[in-house]
Parts: structure tokens; C-alpha cells; sequence
């Protein structure tokens, strides 16, 4: 293939990447923005959607599409669940203390990890996709005849692929709407603002923390599902997008939601593209480094307004 | 109190060096009693308490959480392996080499990371850890990555001690750790100590008082990454193995919880939590290959009923003057 069919290969394929890495890392963003913690944990739910996927997938049987269907909704709402008890047994006992959150969902870390290798075990297992034919893509080209279209062999994606790209753009159109349209939504930004308001308001705080915290792993659990039937599912996959969505959330400024979206989009395509011209663990390096002195420099982010 | 005699039997210095020396003494009386494959497994634990103890001066005395000390652990184990490996260094020049490291690699993060404060601090620590574990894996030309690389018998040879025999492992890992358990006691004890925990109490009140906080508390990340380095270089030298293993961030949470469950801020503590943190994954791995079930239960008991850890039980209960 040429550079230019290559380059954009790589930009379809960085822009999945990007969708899925928005989905979790917004989960990340709403739990810090409006609890002020930060969950190590993150990625575990990840791989927990991922991986209730498959045991749903299985379980169900039939035609691809129905087993994917039941995870797509089951698996969030079984990993919200559990984000809820793990909220509600550990994190409110501590009272969202910062340093001492980050303590326990390194435990929670463990604990979730080390529970699914006893369970599902060290393989990685595949989710059927509900439907994958797959697309060849054309190029243009100059060519002695001038102006003409070509398939050129390799270049295509398939209909699944184009699809978590739909399914990414609208579930965060749905997660606007809750968050600016809904009483709920309504409450949530409420306690964000003004933790002593809100209760002074008689708004449940803990009840509402727990629930944001639910959300915030059902988000994560969502990407996993839909990463299922394009990379198995596998009991250490939640440490890369734990990786990536900390980068995103930190450059896209500490709980803004659209800065995160914005990051999610820059960081997931550049991913995608340095990954493939360059050495991935290259391309880790930098965006670890960039984290850090991001934070060191620039510790409101990117796209934040410095606080005054 | 009272003068005389009395008082210095009651002071801290004398104190301190009755408790340090005995426990030095008890750990040199295990290896005649204890059979082959505890001592060995205590020569493995004191060598890793030393990695303990430099955690503690940083999180139990300074009061700063760093999620990224592995990286200081792999300086010293990298800078002693890779002249020995690469250069034909004996070991005490690596020694030197493995300790130069550390020193340089937590200058520079000091440096960068005390720009933060709390979590931030924290994420920082973590993502240059995470950088330096994927840059010894870019250069696996050199480190071997994954796979590591193994220091021959042949030169592990210190002064004419072959440190690959089980009783000189033992003493040169019992010495190490006196040396720097000497080291922080009488560190915490001195003026510079002092400092620190005044600055982890109240920093704002530090500052006010005239100190420079921001120095104090390079000085002690300085201290800390540099004696965690010291336990890498010779985990490396003693059990003649270095591994990118020992750079990932699993590496810098263990000694932050053998430092919680033995009880931060204390001069025993790190090496009471490795003991035990040490045995209950010897002792649960071989039952199931999830051993770190446990590591992930403990933190979350931990964080929730005892952030003091175990020593911090005995100095509240038992010994309030425990060092």
C-alpha cells in the first residue's frame, strides 16, 4: 500500500480507538468530577464488561446477535451494580478521602483482576459480532489517465468497526442529554458545584455519589463490551485503556467532560497512527511523559481554564 | 525526669539503638535456627525491607504517596546489572554504579514531581514509572526486557566472599540491612528528621516557621529512591537476576503495602509488613495462582481499619515511644 492509503488506514482505526477510548475515559472524567476521586479501577470494569459479555454471550446462545444484544445491556448494568456495592461498602466508609481512594481501588484493582482469573481463567475468549461484513474503502489517484478511484488491496473496515463509532457518538449524546436535560442530571451537577449545598438541599450526596460511580463503571463496561468482538476478551486487559483514559482525562483538564471527548479523539487517533508508523512502546513512552508534565506544567489541562 | 543514670536508659538515643540492635541481633540468631528455605526467604525479605525503608522516609516520615518507586528499585538494579553484564564490573563497583543511579534518576524526578502536590503528585510518580518500565523494554537490546538477564556465579564474588553461598547471602543481606535501618534511625532522630514529620503534619506551618520545605522534601525523596535503589542493586547482586518484572507498577505498590501493614511513619514497620506481606503470598500462591487476591484484600482491610498498620497498633497500645 502507499503512504497516503496506509495514513488513512491508520486514521480509521485510530478513530475506533477513539471512540471506545471516550466511552471509558468520560466514565473516568464524571467520576472525578463530581466524587473528586480518582479510581485506579477504572480498567477493571472495562475488562469486566468485556468479560460478562462473553459469559452472557454464552450463556444466552442462539443467533450472535441476540447474545450481544443481552450484553450490551446486561454486562453495564451487572458492573454498575458491583461499582455501586464496591462504592458503598469501601469508598463511603473512607469518606472519599483522596489519597485513601486511590489506596482501596488499587485494592478493588486486585480484587476484581485476581477474581476473574479464579473464575474465567487465564485465556482470552472471543465474542461473536453481531453482524461483520466487511468493506473495501477506494482511493483516489492521479494516474496517466488523471482523476481516477481504485480499491487498492487491504484498505477496508468492516460494518462492526463503523458501527462502535455510531454506537460511541451515541451513547455520549445520550449521556448529554442525562447529564443537562434530566432532574437526574440536574443533581449530579449540583453536587459537582456544591457538595455542602447540595446537602443543605437535601440531596442524598451518598446516594448520588454511588450512583455516579456506577455510571462511571457502566461507561467503562460499554467500551469493553463493544472492544469485545475486535480484541478478546482477556482478565489483564483493563490496564492499557486505565493507561489511556488517565492521559485523556488529564490532558482534556481534570473533569470536563467535552475536554475529555476532545482528548479522547486526539489521543486515540494519534495512538492509532504513531502505532503504526512507529514502535508502539515508543509511542507509550511519550504519552506517559506528556501526562507527566502536563501535570507538572500545566496541571488544569490542555483545554482547562487555569483556576483563579 | 530524673537526673543520672536513670535518664539515659530512659532517652531516645539509647532507646533507639537497644530496639534497632536487637532486632539486628534476632535476625542474626534466625539463620542458626531456621531451616535452609526460611533463611533464604529472610535474606530475601531483608533485602526488600531495605526497599521498605526507603518508601517509609518518603510516604511514613515526609508524607508523600509516590505510586512510582519502582522506578528508583530499577535504577539500582539496572545500574548494578548492566555494568556488571555489559562492562565485566565486579560487584563492588556495580554496588557503586547501581547506587550512583538511583541517586541521579530520583534527583531529576524529585525535581519534577514536587511541582505537585496529592494526587497529582501520586500520577506523576506513576507515569514516570510506567516511562521508565517501557523504556527498559524499548531498549531490549541492552536490558533483555521481559526476559531479563542472569549475573553469572562466577562474578558475583565480593572480596573473596562467593555471595551465591547461602550464609554469606544471608550476612551480606543481614548487613545491608543494618546499615540502612541504622541509617533511618538515627535519620529520624536528627534534626532533618524532625523536619520532615513536621513538614508531613503541617506543611504550611513549616514554611511559616522558616524552613525550606521544598528543599527538605527533595532531600527526602533523594534519601528514599536512593535506598530503594540500593535494595535493587543488591536483589540483583544477591539472587543474580535483574527483569523488567521489577520495574512495573506492581513493584512500586508493594512497598507501599508492606509499609501500610507494617505502619507507616515507624522505623520497624517496613520490615514487620514485608515479613508478613512476604509469607501470606508465599503461603496463598501455593494454593492458587490469584495470590495477589490477597495483596488487593489487604489494602482494601487495611485502608479501611488500619492505616496506622501493625506498628502503629504496638506505639498506640503497647510502646508510645516507639521510633
Amino acid at each position: 500500500m502507499d503512504f497516503g492509503p496506509h495514513l488513512f488506514l491508520a486514521m480509521l482505526e485510530g478513530a475506533i480507538t477513539a471512540a471506545v477510548l471516550a466511552l471509558t475515559a468520560v466514565g473516568l472524567s464524571i467520576v472525578f468530577g463530581i466524587m473528586r476521586v480518582v479510581n485506579v479501577a477504572h480498567g477493571e470494569f472495562f475488562m469486566l464488561g468485556a468479560v460478562l459479555a462473553w459469559w452472557i454471550a454464552t450463556i444466552v446462545g442462539g443467533p450472535p446477535a441476540l447474545g450481544f444484544v443481552m450484553a450490551l445491556v446486561f454486562a453495564p448494568v451487572l458492573t454498575g451494580l458491583l461499582a455501586a456495592l464496591a462504592d458503598w461498602l469501601v469508598l463511603r466508609r473512607i469518606h472519599y478521602d483522596p489519597e485513601r481512594t486511590i489506596l482501596a481501588t488499587i485494592g478493588l484493582l486486585y480484587v476484581i483482576q485476581q477474581a476473574t482469573l479464579m473464575t474465567f481463567g487465564p485465556e482470552a475468549r472471543p465474542v461473536e459480532a453481531p453482524f461483520n461484513q466487511r468493506i473495501a474503502l477506494p482511493w483516489f489517484e492521479w494516474g496517466a489517465d488523471g482523476f481516477a478511484l481504485i480499491w487498492p488491496w487491504g484498505l477496508g473496515t468492516t460494518t462492526y468497526k463503523l458501527a462502535v463509532i455510531v454506537a460511541a457518538v451515541m451513547i455520549l449524546l445520550a449521556l448529554w442529554v442525562l447529564m443537562t436535560r434530566t432532574r437526574i442530571g440536574l443533581i449530579m451537577r449540583a453536587t459537582q458545584l456544591d457538595r455542602e449545598m447540595a446537602v443543605a438541599h437535601a440531596i442524598p450526596v451518598e446516594k448520588v455519589y454511588a450512583m455516579v460511580f456506577a455510571l462511571g463503571a457502566g461507561l467503562a463496561a460499554l467500551g469493553g463490551v463493544l472492544t469485545v468482538p475486535i480484541q478478546q476478551a482477556h482478565y489483564l486487559m483493563g490496564g492499557d485503556p486505565l493507561l489511556l483514559s488517565f492521559i485523556v482525562v488529564i490532558i482534556g483538564g481534570l473533569g470536563s467532560v467535552v475536554g475529555t471527548v476532545v482528548a479522547a479523539l486526539l489521543i486515540g487517533m494519534s495512538d492509532g497512527i504513531i502505532s503504526v508508523f512507529f514502535s508502539p512502546t515508543l509511542a507509550k513512552i511519550l504519552a506517559t511523559l506528556f501526562v507527566a508534565f502536563v501535570l507538572i506544567f500545566r496541571p488544569q489541562g490542555l483545554f482547562g481554564q487555569r483556576a483563579s | 525526669m530524673t537526673p543520672g543514670g536513670h535518664s539515659f536508659l530512659s532517652s531516645a538515643p539509647f532507646r533507639s539503638v537497644l530496639l534497632h540492635g536487637s532486632i539486628v541481633l534476632l535476625l542474626a540468631l534466625l539463620f542458626g535456627v531456621l531451616p535452609e528455605y526460611h533463611s533464604g526467604n529472610l535474606a530475601r525479605i531483608m533485602v526488600l525491607a531495605v526497599y521498605a525503608m526507603g518508601y517509609n522516609v518518603l510516604f511514613g516520615y515526609t508524607g508523600l504517596l509516590s505510586l512510582g518507586h519502582a522506578l528508583f528499585f530499577a535504577a539500582g538494579m539496572y545500574g548494578l546489572g548492566l555494568t556488571m553484564y555489559w562492562l565485566d564490573a565486579s560487584p563492588a563497583p556495580g554496588m557503586l554504579a547501581g547506587l550512583i543511579s538511583a541517586l541521579v534518576v530520583s534527583a531529576i524526578i524529585g525535581s519534577l514531581a514536587l511541582r505537585t502536590t496529592g494526587v497529582a503528585f501520586m500520577i506523576v510518580t506513576l507515569m514516570f514509572a510506567q516511562a521508565g518500565f517501557l523504556t527498559i523494554l524499548l531498549l531490549g537490546e541492552y536490558t533483555r526486557g521481559d526476559e531479563g538477564f542472569v549475573l553469572q556465579q562466577a562474578d558475583r564474588v565480593l572480596f573473596g566472599f562467593d555471595l551465591t553461598q547461602p550464609a554469606v547471602r544471608y550476612a551480606s543481606a543481614l548487613m545491608l540491612f543494618s546499615l540502612c535501618l541504622a541509617l533511618v534511625a538515627v535519620l529520624v532522630q536528627s534534626r532533618f528528621g524532625k523536619t520532615l514529620v513536621a513538614i508531613r503534619e503541617n506543611e504550611e506551618r513549616a514554611r511559616m516557621l522558616g524552613y525550606d520545605v521544598l528543599r527538605h522534601k527533595w532531600l527526602a525523596v533523594i534519601v528514599s529512591g536512593t535506598l530503594s535503589g540500593a535494595s535493587g542493586a543488591a536483589y540483583a547482586l544477591l539472587f543474580g537476576y535483574a527483569g523488567a518484572t521489577f520495574a512495573t507498577v506492581q513493584y512500586s505498590i508493594f512497598p507501599l503495602l508492606w509499609v501500610l501493614l507494617g505502619g507507616a511513619g515507624t522505623t520497624i514497620g517496613p520490615l514487620i509488613g514485608t515479613v508478613f506481606m512476604f509469607y501470606l503470598i508465599d503461603i496463598s500462591s501455593q494454593f492458587t495462582s490469584a495470590y495477589l487476591l490477597i495483596a488487593g484484600i489487604i489494602l482494601i482491610l487495611l485502608t479501611l481499619f488500619a492505616p496506622q498498620g501493625l506498628a502503629g497498633v504496638i506505639r498506640k497500645r503497647l510502646i508510645p515511644w516507639l521510633p
